[in-house]
């Protein structure tokens, strides 16, 4: 959870520095949700995520550099500075991808639990995506192919109650969890997401439901997200009640999740800041990476389209690619 | 060798490319069933021997609900995991509900993701164009699937291309979208059982001639053999060319069939604007407009939607009548038999292959529309 607050908090950093272009959307508040259920996976597991998704790859245990660096469209970064943003991926750490597009990669983590089934590799696959995703078809196909399959794929549904400035319950008939008994699959709604170990128990039992071969589960995780929704965005109008958010501020998950660790005897309040101190480190060297690392060479634009390089492609204006021609005339 | 329908050729490739890789699993509406005739037994009926559900077992041999966006998606998101998914959408009209997964997942993904992802999937679908389907079957959407960068488009014309194409598709580590032409189905060729592969980007040379060049697509192949059948009457040698692959493109045999005989139509049953048709167009005047001796023309569907009656689909995609009339335009010649009045310039300012109506259409004509 420190490792995403303090990548996201330098994110935010760099985009009022002008260091990063495009948008980024921090999950700031979040954390909880994201890491309890990414503690619920083994590392060969699969997943997808959405545009707000920084935190899930952090989740799974990728090295934070490549992370930074992608989001700055570094060659050193993650995707090679094709993806920035919004489309982290680490495929060494099981994340398959996040997307751009509402709900669109949540068939795609369906499509891992199918492999999972087919290849017999007890693979468990986990799609995360919003409240705002909710309302998007995908999620039902997706939600009755898996049930009918009996996939292993567990649907998260991340509710920060707002898509953008839309109040979910503005939009979203009924409850979110109870969506799932239409597809003969458990839904359980985790009213703390706050709390990292009501996360974790949630999708845990989802896990342990899925590598059984019981299929599917959805988990709808109640959180929040402390920044706005994108970093740098200035809206005229205020959405969030003054009220509201001062509430959900105090409920931030690092500082809850700091007091419990320390009242059990896990940890000592010394050693939680020596973890502080280390997590702000590896943040520095990410950020050192990220400086260190040159920008892509413009001509691997053309790379990675086709498994082929070959195949990218004939409409360039580059007239050389036509030298062969030549002999045509 | 042994003669195949189209039909049966693609059931054949699919066969292989199962036997050959336990990877490959096929996933679609209707395919336990073998509706569409292409995961059966040497497409016969689920009774018959070597019916694919019988052999392959519904691990592999999906049968999916009416779902084309997840269907799609997820197929992308299986190849990305190490299954080499055949996906079966039936009807080409059906790929429009899963755009989404083929132009943000499909197409993308391998790129955005920096090369961590390849994406080996192939996607069938039939162009029920010509058969009185009306305007929610009839499409021919390859063109605007050209448009998506990432993706592979297929358009066979021939039993013995949509077998090797198909199990080159298979092994293609790039998501490929095949478009076979029901026109084309029955169609029946000798086709080798053995295993073999058809690169892509190779097109075929149907019919070698000297005066003018048809370089055409899917069902608008055997139509072009058809007119320049039709022309060598006449005594005009028509070169007959088919890409095969539309990306990628053959470009360089498109030009040297075009820069032969400098008198080029393009004839393609997809819409005008934007279309294959415009792609090759273009590529011709770009590339060779030196050799070229008339203005490329090109044959295609006009830009409306497809109406049900067959008195009115049936003039509009390009047929034998219009490919000739514009092979005889570009050689400023005129029909023996046209008494001028169809126009040897073909389509004047309508934007489209209008075609002449032929014999048949006057038994069709009775109690007629106009």
């Amino acid at each position: 959870m420190l490792r995403i607050r303090r990548f996201d908090e330098r994110a935010s950093k760099m985009v009022k520095r002008g260091q990063i272009p495009g948008t980024v959307h921090t999950s700031i508040g979040q954390e909880a949700q994201v890491v309890g259920a990414c503690m619920a996976l083994g590392d060969s597991d699969y997943m997808s995520g959405n545009h707000r998704s920084h935190g899930h790859p952090i989740g799974k245990g990728a090295p934070l550099g490549p992370l930074m660096a992608e989001l700055v469209g570094k060659s050193g970064g993650v995707c090679g500075g094709k993806g920035g943003s919004l489309h982290l991926a680490d495929f060494a750490v099981g994340s398959l991808g996040e997307s751009g597009i509402v709900g669109s990669s949540i068939p795609i983590a369906v499509g891992a639990g199918l492999s999972s089934k087919v290849l017999d590799n007890g693979r468990v696959s986990l799609a995360f995506f919003g409240d705002g995703a909710a309302n998007q078809g995908c999620l039902y196909e997706g939600m009755n192919i898996s049930g009918v399959w009996k996939l292993p794929v567990i649907f998260l549904c991340e509710n920060n109650q707002y898509a953008l400035s839309t109040p979910a319950h503005t939009v979203t008939s009924g409850v979110i969890a109870d969506r799932a008994a239409g597809f003969g699959m458990p839904g359980v709604r985790v009213e703390n997401g706050q709390d990292v170990l009501a996360v974790f128990d949630a999708v845990a039992t989802a896990v342990q439901r899925a590598r059984a071969g019981e299929g599917p589960s959805l988990v709808e995780v109640v959180t929040y997200r402390f920044n706005e929704h994108s970093e740098g965005l200035k809206l005229g109008v205020d959405y969030r009640d003054t009220d509201e958010k001062a509430d959900w501020l105090a409920k931030d998950p690092i500082v809850l999740f700091r007091a419990v660790l320390i009242e059990r005897g896990v940890a000592t309040a010394e050693e939680m800041d020596a973890l502080e101190a280390d997590v702000l480190r590896e943040v520095d060297e990410a950020f050192a990476f990220t400086n260190d690392s040159p920008y892509p060479d413009p001509s691997v634009a053309f790379d990675d389209l086709y498994t082929d390089s070959k195949f990218a492609v004939h409409t360039w204006n580059d007239q050389s690619t036509f030298g062969t021609l030549e002999n045509v005339r | 060798m042994t003669v195949m329908s189209y039909l049966g050729a693609i059931g054949a490739a699919q066969k292989e490319a199962m036997l050959a890789d336990d990877r490959v699993v096929i996933i679609g509406e209707d395919v336990e069933a073998n509706v569409y005739g292409t995961t059966g037994g040497a497409g016969k009926s689920r009774a018959s021997e070597g019916d694919f559900l019988q052999q392959f077992g519904r691990n592999r041999i999906r049968n999916t609900p009416i779902s084309e966006e997840v269907i799609v998606g997820a197929a992308v998101g299986a190849a990305m995991t190490g299954l080499r998914p055949i996906v079966d959408l039936s009807y080409s009209s059906f790929l429009y509900m899963a755009m989404d997964q083929f132009v943000n997942q499909a197409a993308k993904n391998r790129y955005m993701f920096g090369g961590q992802a390849s994406v080996p999937v192939v996607f069938r679908s039939a162009m029920f164009y010509g058969l009185s389907t009306g305007a929610h079957h009839s499409d021919r959407p390859y063109p605007m699937f050209m448009n998506v960068p990432g993706l592979k488009i297929v358009t066979p014309a021939y039993p013995s291309d949509a077998k090797g194409l198909l199990r080159t598709a298979v092994d293609s580590d790039d998501p490929v979208l095949i478009f076979e032409a029901c026109v084309l189905w029955g169609s029946k060729e000798e086709v080798d059982e053995n295993e073999y592969k058809i690169p892509f980007g190779v097109g075929r040379s149907v019919r070698t001639g000297t005066d003018a060049t048809v370089i055409a697509v899917s069902g608008a192949v055997p139509e072009a053999v058809a007119a320049a059948d039709t022309l060598a009457k006449e005594g005009i040698s028509v070169e007959v060319f088919d890409p095969r692959t539309l990306v990628p493109l053959d470009v360089e045999g498109i030009l040297t069939a075009a820069a032969k005989t400098g008198r080029v139509v393009v004839a393609d049953p997809a819409h005008r604007t934007c279309g294959a048709a415009a792609e090759i167009s273009a590529l011709v005047s770009e590339h060779v407009f030196d050799s070229l001796r008339a203005p490329v023309r090109r044959i295609t569907t006009p830009d409306i939607q497809i109406p049900f009656s067959p008195a009115l689909e049936k003039q509009l995609y390009p047929n034998r009548i219009a490919i000739a009339d514009a092979v005889r335009a570009s050689l400023g010649v005129i029909a023996p038999d046209a008494a001028g009045a169809n126009g040897a310039a073909g389509n004047g300012g309508r934007g489209g292959s209008v075609a002449t109506p032929g014999a048949d259409r006057e038994e069709l004509a009775t109690g007629s529309a106009r």
